[in-house]
């Protein structure tokens, strides 16, 4: 039986942080120490976003080189990816899996090339969207700074076709709330959507979890928050999954 | 006169982060060399084909760094331990439909096709895997255990004697598969934690 997966993501801005609505970024703690906790735990995945590396323009290999050496646990990488290259020097240093956000946004053929030349099993197209003065979905680029003009649905239309591996689907407006998942919305994309979706923002709860599985087909959710501000570990999420009757690893 | 430099050679066929496999196999303190060259893979005591991409892709690499008849030779004539993963075990067909049809390595008999499913492909994330018959490679390990899978064809494998282990998304098919020295998962098990560890050491041991 396939299992729902349970994936800590870790923000990084030359430490550990985490935010509310992309913004008010908050420390939250030593990067390899949590790297080697979840390696220890056995978590079912880890995302890890370097949130600077488009602004400052360099992806940080050498620190991804060093913490990836640590994780026996399935690693997604994202932040700053502009080229192909930035994609292989990535898997090479062990990164599992990239993450491509701003650059599928600015030209989806370079998600194609991507795809074609790494295979979709290695290509996470993350989308970042909030509901925008017209009361629109829109997609949002660049950390959540810059709006882009497309309309979610629209997008994940096109998105089918390139054919990515899965799409981390992240809703700014509950990112770092901690009052649960967007589940309307994720329940729509994925609907129309081909390609699984990876849930993320707004988990703050072990109902939160439990909520948006009964009510979507998603079989992948990420958190943060959760892990950072409460004593709420994977394990626990999984152990309650579990007790509701939901199939996890465990 | 083959010297058996290295406990294994993982081919190095440019198909996505195979760094993962290198360092499960260095964790139990295997010589290993990630590489292409004729010398050092029939230099090798066991030959790892990892893998990701398409099944087409990665025929034409081998054929490009002129290695299928080396790797025919270690595990059909030599009879090395030869492991395939994920793509790696797929090479192992007759023939595969992924792009276009391919022919394939034909070490085990079968056809690598597309999932057929009502779920989303790929199949990605832990799924369990069925042990079909007992095996050495399963010592120490026990039955119906999660395993880190990404694919989005599988092998349509033609004996039954072939099939260790099987995997259910939507239907059952292949997840383990053997033919003597040859072995194919098609879940990444230098992904899978423990019980992934546990299966690569038995690997390192036939």
């Amino acid at each position: 039986m396939h299992k729902v997966r349970i994936a800590p993501t870790l923000l990084y801005k030359n430490n550990l942080v985490k935010g509310k609505n992309f913004k008010s970024w908050r420390v939250v703690g030593n990067l390899y120490q949590m790297i080697k906790l979840y390696n220890l735990r056995e978590v079912d995945e880890l995302f890890f976003f370097d949130i600077d590396a488009s602004k400052n323009n360099s992806i940080q290999l050498s620190l991804i080189d060093e913490f990836a050496d640590e994780c026996f646990v399935p690693l997604t990488v994202g932040g700053g990816i502009k080229s192909l290259d930035d994609i292989g020097n990535l898997l090479k240093v062990g990164a599992d899996k990239i993450c491509i956000n701003s650059s599928a946004m600015n030209d989806i053929n370079f998600l194609k090339k991507a795809v074609d030349k790494y295979g979709s099993q290695c290509i996470v197209l993350s989308i970042d969207y909030k509901i925008n003065k017209k009361e629109q979905k829109e997609i949002f680029i660049n950390s959540g700074n810059k709006p882009t003009g497309i309309l979610l649905e629209n997008f994940i239309e096109k998105v089918s076709k390139v054919e990515p591996g899965e799409i981390l689907l992240t809703s700014i407006d509950h990112d770092g709330i901690m009052k649960g998942y967007d589940i309307e919305t994720i329940k729509k994309i994925s609907k129309i959507s081909d390609v699984p979706i990876i849930a993320s923002g707004g988990a703050g709860s072990l109902n939160n979890f439990y909520e948006i599985i009964q009510k979507t087909n998603i079989k992948a959710l990420s958190a943060a928050s959760i892990f950072h501000f409460t004593e709420i570990t994977p394990l626990d999420v999984k152990l309650y999954l579990d007790s509701k009757g939901v199939k996890v690893r465990i | 006169m083959n010297i058996n430099k290295y406990d294994v050679a993982v081919i190095d066929y440019n198909t996505g982060n195979i760094d993962s496999v290198i360092k499960a196999i260095k964790y139990f303190n295997k010589s290993v060399i990630l590489t292409n060259k004729q010398k050092d893979i029939d230099n090798s005591k066991r030959i790892i084909l990892p893998g990701q991409g398409s099944f087409q892709f990665g025929m034409q690499q081998l054929e490009k760094l002129n290695l299928i008849d080396l790797i025919k030779k270690k595990a059909l004539i030599d009879k090395i331990p030869t492991l395939g993963i994920c793509l790696g075990m797929q090479l192992f067909a007759d023939l595969g439909y992924e792009k276009e049809k391919t022919a394939g390595l034909g070490f085990i008999k079968g056809e690598i096709k597309k999932i057929s499913t009502s779920l989303k492909l790929p199949h990605i994330g832990w799924n369990e895997v069925s042990f079909e018959q007992k095996n050495d490679l399963f010592d120490d390990l026990e039955n119906d255990k999660d395993f880190y899978f990404v694919h989005s064809y599988y092998f349509d494998c033609s004996k039954s004697k072939n099939i260790l282990a099987k995997t259910s998304y939507d239907f059952k098919f292949p997840s383990i598969i053997r033919d003597n020295n040859i072995v194919g998962f098609q879940f990444h098990p230098e992904k899978s934690l423990k019980n992934g560890f546990k299966l690569l050491n038995n690997f390192l041991k036939i």
